[in-house]
C-alpha cells in the first residue's frame, strides 16, 4: 500500500499527511469507477459466476434448486445432441480460424500498398463486418440457394455438374455457414493485419532484396516472423470467436437442417431459455468456457515456446 | 519504381546499380505488368466482397419472381422504387427503427460516459486494489457472453424486466469494452499534464470534464460508433428479451419479415437494404475512428 502511494511523480508536492490523502484517493478513484463497476458486477459478474455454481445444480422453471455434483455433466456425455454440437462447433472452429485468418492475411498484404483507390477497397472489405447479421444471413441465404442462387449457377458455369445444395443439405450446411462467416469477419482482421504489417522496418525488405531473396523467401523469411504477435492475437480472437458462434448461424440455419449446424451456443441457449433447464445448460456453458480457455492457454504456450527459440 | 506484388507499402527505387544494363527496359516492362496485375487482383478481390451487397441492391429493386433467374440479371429490366415505398405499409418498419435507434443511442450514452468515467479512475487516480480490479475487467473479456446469458436471463426474469427495453439497456450499457478502450486511451496522455492541472487547484472531476475528455475525442468517438452499431445490429439481445411486436429492433422484425413471407425475395431485399443503410452512413462519417478504435483495443490488449 505504501508503494502504491509513494509512486506517483516525485516532482509533486506532498502537502496533505499521506494517511488522509490516502484515503482521498480511494473515494475519488471509487466515485469515477462505480456508476460502471456497478452494473458491471451485477449484469456480468454476478452472472458470470452464478452460471458456475448453477452448473452443478438440478434447476429448472418449474421445481427448486437441487445440489447434484457433477450429474450435469455425467448427463451431457449420454446426451447426442451434446456430441453433435460439441462436433459441428469444432468443424465450425475448423473452417473458420485458418480460413479467416488467410483471408484476412491477404487481404491485408494486397492492400498494404499505396496505389490509387487503395483506401476504397479497404473500405469495402471491411464493411460486410459491420453489416447486420440479418441481412448478411439472409443475402447469403438467397446467394446459396440450389437451384437459381448465384453461385450455383456460376458453379454449374464452370463445369460442376450437380453443384452442393448448401443450406439445403446437411452435408453442405455448415461449410455455407463457413464461407459467409469468414466473407464477414475478414475484413475486421484485415485492419489489424495491416496495422501490424505497418510495424515492419521497409529495411528489411530492401535488405533481402539485395541478398537476392524473392518474393516467396521475403514473405517467409521476413513477412511471416514479424508478423507473429499479430498472428497470435489474431489467432486467439478467432479461437474465442469461433466457439462461441451464436447468432450466424440462429438467424442462417437455426441449427438445421435437422441438427447439422446445432453448435454449443445454440444448445446453451435451446436448453436453458427455451427449455428453461438452467442446471444443465450452465453446464454446457461452463464446458464451452473450459474449452475455450484450455484452447487460449495451449496458444499461449506455443506462441511463448516460439518467441523462446 | 518497383510496385511489388507483396507485402512492403510501394517500396523505393531499386538499389543502384542492382541491375546489370539491358535488363532496364524489361525491367520497367515487368513493373507495369505487375502494377495491372495488382489492380486486376484488387478488382477481383472487391468484387468478390461487395457481390453480396449487389445481389442484395439489385434484388431489392425486382419483382419477387425477377429474382432467381437464370442468367442473373444484375441490372433489373425494370426498377421497381416502389418496393421502397410497399414496404413501410408491410411491416412497422417505423417502430422498428425507432426502437433500435432508441436503444442504440441510449447504450451508446451510457457507455461511452460510464467508460471514460471508469477509465479514468483506472489509469489516473492511484488507490489501493485498483488494479486488481481492472483485471477482473480483463478476465471477464475472455468468458464467453454465451456461457452466461442464462444466468442474466434468469435475473431478469426474476426481476420482472423481461420483454422491456430496459433489460437491454442494463446488459449492453455497462460492458467492460468501453473501459478497456479509454483506459487504453488515457494512458497515452502524460501524468504530468493531470499533475499540473491538480497543482492549479482543478480538482479530479474537473480534470476528467475539463482536459481528458477534450483530448480523448477520437477515442470516444470509436467506443461511440463501435458501440451504436454493434447496438444495432445485435440480434440475440433482442431475440431473447422482446416478445412483443411494438418493442422489436429492426433486425427481429425483418428476421421475422422473412419468416412469415419466405417467398417475397424482393421485399426481403428490400428490408435488408434499409436495415443497412443507417450503418453504411454511420460508418462512412466515421470511418477512421472505426479503424483507430479496432487497431487500439486489438493490438495494445
Amino acid at each position: 500500500m505504501a508503494q502504491v502511494i509513494t509512486r506517483p511523480a516525485p516532482t509533486a508536492p506532498r502537502a496533505r499527511p499521506r494517511g488522509r490523502r490516502a484515503w482521498r484517493d480511494i473515494l475519488v478513484g471509487w466515485s469515477f469507477i462505480l456508476p460502471n463497476f456497478a452494473g458491471f458486477l451485477l449484469f456480468t459478474i454476478v452472472p458470470m459466476l452464478t452460471a458456475f455454481a448453477l452448473a452443478f445444480l438440478k434447476w429448472d422453471s418449474y421445481s427448486d434448486p437441487e445440489w447434484v455434483g457433477l450429474k450435469n455433466f455425467t448427463r451431457m456425455l449420454g446426451d447426442e445432441n451434446f456430441h453433435v454440437a460439441l462436433r459441428n462447433t469444432l468443424f465450425y472452429a475448423a473452417g473458420h480460424i485458418p480460413l479467416t485468418l488467410a483471408a484476412a492475411l491477404g487481404l491485408a498484404m494486397a492492400l498494404n500498398r499505396k496505389l490509387r483507390g487503395v483506401p476504397f477497397f479497404r473500405t469495402a472489405a471491411f464493411f460486410p463486418y459491420i453489416t447486420s447479421l440479418v441481412a448478411v444471413a439472409v443475402v447469403w441465404n438467397m446467394l446459396f440457394n440450389p437451384t437459381a442462387g448465384p453461385i450455383n449457377q456460376l458453379l454449374e458455369a464452370i463445369g460442376v455438374s450437380e453443384p452442393p445444395r448448401w443450406v439445403a443439405s446437411r452435408d453442405w450446411a455448415m461449410p455455407a455457414v463457413i464461407i459467409t462467416s469468414v466473407w464477414r469477419d475478414m475484413g475486421y482482421y484485415m485492419v489489424l493485419y495491416l496495422a501490424g504489417l505497418q510495424t515492419i522496418p521497409k529495411e528489411y525488405y530492401e535488405a533481402a532484396r539485395v541478398d537476392g531473396a524473392n518474393a516467396w523467401q521475403r514473405f517467409w523469411g521476413i513477412t511471416v516472423p514479424s508478423l507473429r504477435p499479430t498472428t497470435f492475437f489474431v489467432a486467439v480472437m478467432l479461437t474465442i470467436q469461433s466457439f462461441k458462434v451464436l447468432d450466424l448461424i440462429v438467424v442462417m440455419t437455426d441449427g438445421g437442417p435437422g441438427r447439422s449446424t446445432l453448435v454449443l451456443a445454440q444448445l446453451i441457449y435451446r436448453e436453458g431459455i427455451t427449455e428453461g433447464q438452467f442446471g444443465y445448460s450452465s453446464a454446457i456453458a461452463l464446458v464451452l468456457f473450459l474449452i475455450v480457455l484450455t484452447v487460449t492457454v495451449v496458444q499461449f504456450r506455443i506462441n511463448e515456446r516460439r518467441s523462446a527459440s | 519504381m518497383t510496385a511489388l506484388s507483396d507485402a512492403p507499402p510501394a517500396g523505393r527505387a531499386a538499389p543502384p546499380g542492382g541491375s546489370p544494363g539491358g535488363a532496364g527496359r524489361d525491367r520497367s516492362a515487368a513493373v507495369a505488368a505487375r502494377r495491372v496485375l495488382a489492380y486486376v487482383a484488387l478488382t477481383v478481390m472487391a468484387a468478390l466482397v461487395l457481390v453480396p451487397f449487389a445481389w442484395m441492391l439489385s434484388s431489392s429493386l425486382k419483382r419477387d419472381n425477377e429474382v432467381f433467374t437464370v442468367p442473373i440479371q444484375w441490372i433489373p429490366e425494370e426498377l421497381r422504387w416502389s418496393n421502397f415505398v410497399d414496404i413501410w405499409e408491410r411491416i412497422p418498419l417505423l417502430t422498428y427503427l425507432g426502437n433500435s435507434a432508441f436503444l442504440s443511442v441510449t447504450i451508446t450514452v451510457l457507455q461511452v460516459l460510464s467508460g471514460s468515467f471508469a477509465a479514468y479512475g483506472f489509469s489516473k487516480v492511484r488507490f489501493p486494489g485498483r488494479d486488481a480490479l481492472f483485471l477482473a475487467y480483463i478476465a471477464t473479456i475472455a468468458v464467453p457472453w454465451q456461457a452466461y446469458m442464462v444466468p442474466q436471463y434468469i435475473m431478469m426474469q426474476k426481476a420482472d424486466l423481461t420483454n422491456t427495453h430496459l433489460a437491454i439497456i442494463l446488459l449492453q450499457a455497462f460492458g467492460a469494452f468501453g473501459v478497456f478502450l479509454m483506459r487504453q486511451y488515457y494512458q497515452s496522455i502524460p501524468d504530468e499534464l493531470c499533475e499540473a492541472a491538480r497543482i492549479d487547484g482543478l480538482s479530479e472531476y474537473g480534470i476528467y470534464w475539463r482536459i481528458m475528455l477534450p483530448l480523448s475525442k477520437p477515442a470516444l468517438a470509436s467506443l461511440a460508433l463501435l458501440t451504436f452499431v454493434n447496438t444495432w445490429n445485435d440480434y440475440m439481445g433482442p431475440f431473447i428479451y422482446l416478445t412483443d411486436n411494438d418493442l422489436w429492433t429492426v433486425q427481429l422484425g425483418l428476421r421475422s419479415f422473412i419468416g412469415q413471407y419466405d417467398a417475397e425475395y424482393a421485399m426481403m431485399m428490400t428490408g435488408a437494404t434499409l436495415s443497412v443503410l443507417p450503418i453504411l452512413a454511420v460508418f462512412l462519417l466515421g470511418q477512421r475512428y472505426f479503424i483507430q478504435g479496432i487497431a487500439t483495443s486489438g493490438l495494445k490488449g
